[in-house]
């Protein structure tokens, strides 16, 4: 193995994803559902699934596989499977349906995410993301999602950015609700069945691997905080994506990286890590006390205008005041074909940009201004107001009770914040990771988004993973199952439930000076610093050993009140922290090893002549799949990479003008 | 602004509570009422003294998971979650009081915490439209009219908070119920098990130690996603309406 940089080493290259080999594209899904073994229903309730979390990719696993006839354990640490971070999701899912007859296809909607995955995704996977797209939309009409409709009663369809097709299904600004509450309600109704057993408020610390394969984890019940040990024949993480090492995002407060990264550290390899989506259309920060940081769909944008004053002097002057002629509607003017509606890394830099010019719109924050505008003015003129309202009322609403402002009178104002995170665990086409009988579906794995995800595409990834795709890989695993029963004192149980054990007392014994929070905050600013949406070496180079000092403070400062037996917010967070601190490491090695830009990494150092993203795919049309290295002061991970091969669509520069 | 909480604070469900007051000071506008929490927190946690627990995920009022009193009414004063409402709603000096949910089905397991799996089991009685994956037709082969639709879609807004039980009087979570059963009933998909369904649930709501709807109408009131009222109506009448069938 090389050394490089005295930061990581080279491995083995990844040799095989296990997709049939040698078809044709459309044909390699169907082949493997053939191939891969059956299990016997009468079998099926011998055998044990663990599933952590029930966001959409988690709850619809676990209804389809209770539905099937396993056991399945599942778990989340919120107090109902309802409230996963799913819920939140607002503008749509994809599916091509091609019900306006605009020329959509399972061929365009593979073409589309691999194009705006920026060529970093895996042909196979993609392909069947597509295929498997209308099940989806079948599946959710079935049990009651309440899809928009038209007055003749069918399904109506909007255009999302990227894409020149109408193949977004919505329900309102809350599909991601009512998608959930559809998954949600098919497992409660398992549970009824006895097929699925819920554990909610439990939160996962550990995995349990023996011989090899992945046989359970360790939890804590977050109200007791009793340590227990859950064991089956396979588990899956379905645990969400690891915004939160931002410490600012649009993700939900508890969301984590603890179930993935407690994997990686077990031998899982860790997928792209530095592969993160800035989403444009965010409610700018208001000060320091801010939690988190609220999107606005990106529908947004087919009915808004995004611009930013000529002049800097305009730059605090109230919009309505601002004459046409001195504003500049950059996007529409840099990407005469695409508009507003150009991938969000591109509409993300660009506003970036504005800003650092001095732009910017909205209070100072430091030396700037960190906005710019979204104008509904022209869609007013253009349409009612009840029709304005039916489509973004309740976004609207959210906007003013969270700035004070209604943007039916003056521009909204946005700037990007973190929204979704690419990378995750690697797994191979049957969704597996490098631990045998360990699968990571949703956004937790690297997934099918290569370096950019399109809107409206992580919903019907996670659905297309837990409904149709996991079901029908993992048999292939459980048919030589039941394995052999491990009991709750082997050796690594044992060590697992130890090694939980004494990170809390740890955690709980220092009683040091600082906060969780401020902790957090800290790794937060750093990663928005550097590995933020403009990455350089220079500047990744300094987060690593930030972040290394700062993780080493927090080990030797960190103050964590309550006790080990009762529900401990500090608890949880700190323990979150602690993991998000290791992460955040290899996320910076990451982006310093991947000397290109592409999607939304974008190194500063690669860049054309007028400021895109410039791919190198002579070096780096890869995955990185990183294994765990050495841990505490520097991870030192090791390097595998998966060799992405284009058979079936053509490598292109990007490109939206 | 400068403030004064008080503040409902319990080890655990064997705990008796009171309420403990907390200055607060440097509160601004455009903070959320959990932020100004979270900056509480980090002030007690200086002092040596334990965070107050409270519930929150999501914080854009969708998830469901804040639940607070506060000044006696289910997410204060304005028409939304507690992670939505601000701190522009209040007045500098102002006292504040905040409590957990109060209702027998939902123990408060700490502070501001509680428990509110009977949510999740009146669900599991027959909130749900029963197909198996792989089993559902082309979704253009249902159609369904857009009113009805709409009105389907207005009731499955419920983010299962719990504010209509714990403004309840009664402690019924007939809101709750109704919107469920109104959503799914609202639709063709939802017709064959209409019946069984607002039986089941109705029975598990009642089982829960969720009280009767008395018609006082505050669960609407409280509600942060406007459910509007009249689906308790819809509720009874489909239960008379099951009830006839089952003879
Ligand atoms: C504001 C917002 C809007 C979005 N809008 C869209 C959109 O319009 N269209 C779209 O396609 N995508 C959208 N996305 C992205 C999409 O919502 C997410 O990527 C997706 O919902 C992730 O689903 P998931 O099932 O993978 O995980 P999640 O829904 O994040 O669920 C994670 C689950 O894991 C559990 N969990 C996590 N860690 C642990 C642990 N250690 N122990 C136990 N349980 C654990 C949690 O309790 C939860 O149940 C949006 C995202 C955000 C933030
Ligand atoms: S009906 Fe309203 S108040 Fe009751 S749980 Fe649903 S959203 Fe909350
Ligand atoms: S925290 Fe999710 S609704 Fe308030």
């Amino acid at each position: 193995m090389t050394q490089v940089d005295d930061l990581y080493t080279v491995g083995d290259p990844i040799a095989d994803t296990k997709a049939p080999k040698d078809l044709p594209i459309e044909q390699i899904w169907t082949r493997a559902k053939f191939t891969n073994k059956l299990v016997n229903p009468a079998n099926r309730r011998k055998l044990s699934v663990i599933i952590v979390g029930t966001g959409l990719a988690g709850a619809s696993a676990a209804a389809t596989l209770g539905e099937a006839g396993y056991h399945v354990k599942s778990f989340c640490y919120q107090d109902s499977p309802r409230r996963a971070h799913s819920i939140a999701a607002q503008g749509g899912i994809n599916a091509a349906k091609n019900y306006n007859d605009d020329g959509d296809s399972t061929y365009r909607l593979f073409y589309d995410t691999v194009k705006g995955g920026d060529y970093r995704s895996r042909e196979t996977n993609v392909y069947r993301l597509a295929e498997v797209s209308t099940n989806i939309i079948d599946q959710c009409v079935a049990q009651g999602v309440p899809f928009a409709r038209d007055y003749g009663g069918l399904l109506d369809n909007r255009s999302f950015g990227g894409v020149q097709v109408a193949r977004t299904f919505y329900a309102r600004g809350q599909t991601g609700q009512q998608l959930l509450i559809g998954a949600y309600q098919a497992m409660e109704r398992q549970v009824t069945a006895g097929t699925v057993e819920q554990f909610t408020r439990h939160e996962m610390l550990e995995l349990i691997v023996v011989d090899g394969r992945a046989r359970g984890i360790v939890t804590r019940d977050m109200v007791t905080g009793k340590i227990e040990s859950h064991l089956a024949d396979a588990v899956v993480l379905a645990s969400g994506g690891y915004g939160n090492v931002f410490f600012l995002s649009t993700n939900a407060m508890g969301c984590n990286t603890t179930a993935t990264w407690r994997a990686h550290r077990k031998g899982a390899y860790f997928g792209n890590p530095c592969y993160t989506q800035i989403h444009p259309t965010c409610i700018p920060v208001s000060g320091d006390h801010q939690s988190k940081l609220t999107l606005m769909s990106e529908s947004l944008r087919n009915d808004g205008r995004i611009w930013v004053p000529k002049r800097k002097e305009d730059a605090d002057k109230d919009p309505r005041d601002i004459p046409e002629e001195d504003r500049d509607y950059y996007l529409e003017r840099i990407y005469p074909s695409f508009g507003n509606l150009v991938p969000r890394d591109i509409a993300s830099r660009q506003a970036k940009y504005m800003c650092d010019e001095g732009r910017g719109v909205g209070p100072l924050v430091g030396d700037f201004r960190r906005g710019v505008y979204l104008d509904f003015s022209d869609a007013l003129s253009r349409m009612s107001r009840a029709a304005i309202d039916a489509k973004y009322g309740n976004l609207f609403d959210m906007y003013q009770r969270i700035t004070g402002e209604d943007p039916r009178e003056v521009p909204m104002r946005i700037y990007p914040a973190v929204h979704y995170t690419m990378g995750g665990l690697w797994v191979d086409y049957d969704l597996e990771t490098t631990i045998t009988g360990l699968y990571a579906v949703g956004e937790a794995n690297f997934s099918d988004h290569g370096a950019n995800r399109l809107g409206a595409s992580s919903l019907m990834q996670c659905l297309g993973d837990g409904y149709f795709v996991l079901p029908n890989t993992i048999r292939n695993y459980l048919a030589d199952g039941p394995f052999e029963p491990v009991a709750q004192d082997a050796p690594e149980v044992i060590e697992a439930v130890e090694s939980v054990r004494g990170r809390i007392e740890k955690l709980l014994s220092i009683n040091g000076e600082r906060t969780v929070d401020s902790f957090h905050k800290e790794l937060g600013h750093i990663m928005w610093e550097y590995c933020g949406m403009e990455r350089t070496e220079e500047g990744l180079r300094k987060a690593i050993d930030l972040i290394r000092s700062l993780r080493a403070e927090f080990w030797r400062n960190v103050r964590v009140l309550g006790t080990a037996d009762s529900l401990n917010q500090s608890l949880e967070k700190a323990g979150r922290v602690a993991d998000f601190l290791e992460l955040g490491e290899l996320m910076c090695i990451d982006a310093l090893h991947r000397r290109e830009s592409c999607g939304g990494h974008f190194r500063a150092e690669s860049q054309t002549e007028d400021g895109e993203a410039l791919r190198d795919d002579e070096h780096f049309a890869y995955v990185a799949a990183w294994q765990f290295g050495e841990g505490a002061d520097r991870l030192n991970p090791v390097l595998h990479k998966e060799d992405l091969v284009y058979k079936f669509i053509e490598l292109k520069q990007r490109s939206y003008k | 602004m400068n403030l004064t909480l008080k503040i409902w604070r319990q080890n655990d469900a064997a705990d008796a509570g009171r309420l403990v007051d907390y200055p607060v000071e440097g509160i601004t506008e455009d903070m959320s009422f959990l932020e100004m929490l979270d900056v509480l927190n980090e002030q007690l946690q200086a002092r040596g003294e334990e965070p107050v627990a409270f519930d929150s995920d999501c914080r854009e009022g969708i998830c469901g998971m804040c639940s607070l009193m506060i000044n006696g009414e289910a997410h204060g004063p304005e028409v939304t979650t507690t992670c939505q409402l601000h701190m522009r709603s209040f007045k500098d000096g102002e006292t504040i009081t905040i409590e957990p949910w109060r209702a027998s089905a939902f123990p408060i397991i700490r502070d501001l915490v509680v428990d509110r799996s009977a949510f999740d089991r009146i669900i599991q009685a027959g909130g749900y439209i029963s197909v198996n994956t792989g089993a559902a037709p082309e979704a253009n082969n249902i159609q369904v009219p857009k009113v009805a639709a709409d009105r389907a879609f207005d009731t499955a807004t419920c983010i299962g908070c719990g504010a209509c039980a714990a403004a309840c009087p009664n402690a019924s979570a007939m809101l709750f119920l109704g919107a469920k059963v109104t959503h799914l009933g609202e639709l063709p998909q939802g017709q064959a098990e209409r019946s069984p369904r607002v039986v089941n649930m109705l029975n598990q709501h009642d089982a829960e130690g969720f009280g009767g709807c008395t018609n006082i109408g505050e669960c609407a009131t409280a509600c942060p996603k406007e459910i509007p009222l009249d689906v308790i109506s819809q509720l009874n009448k489909d239960f008379r309406t099951a009830k006839k069938y089952a003879g």
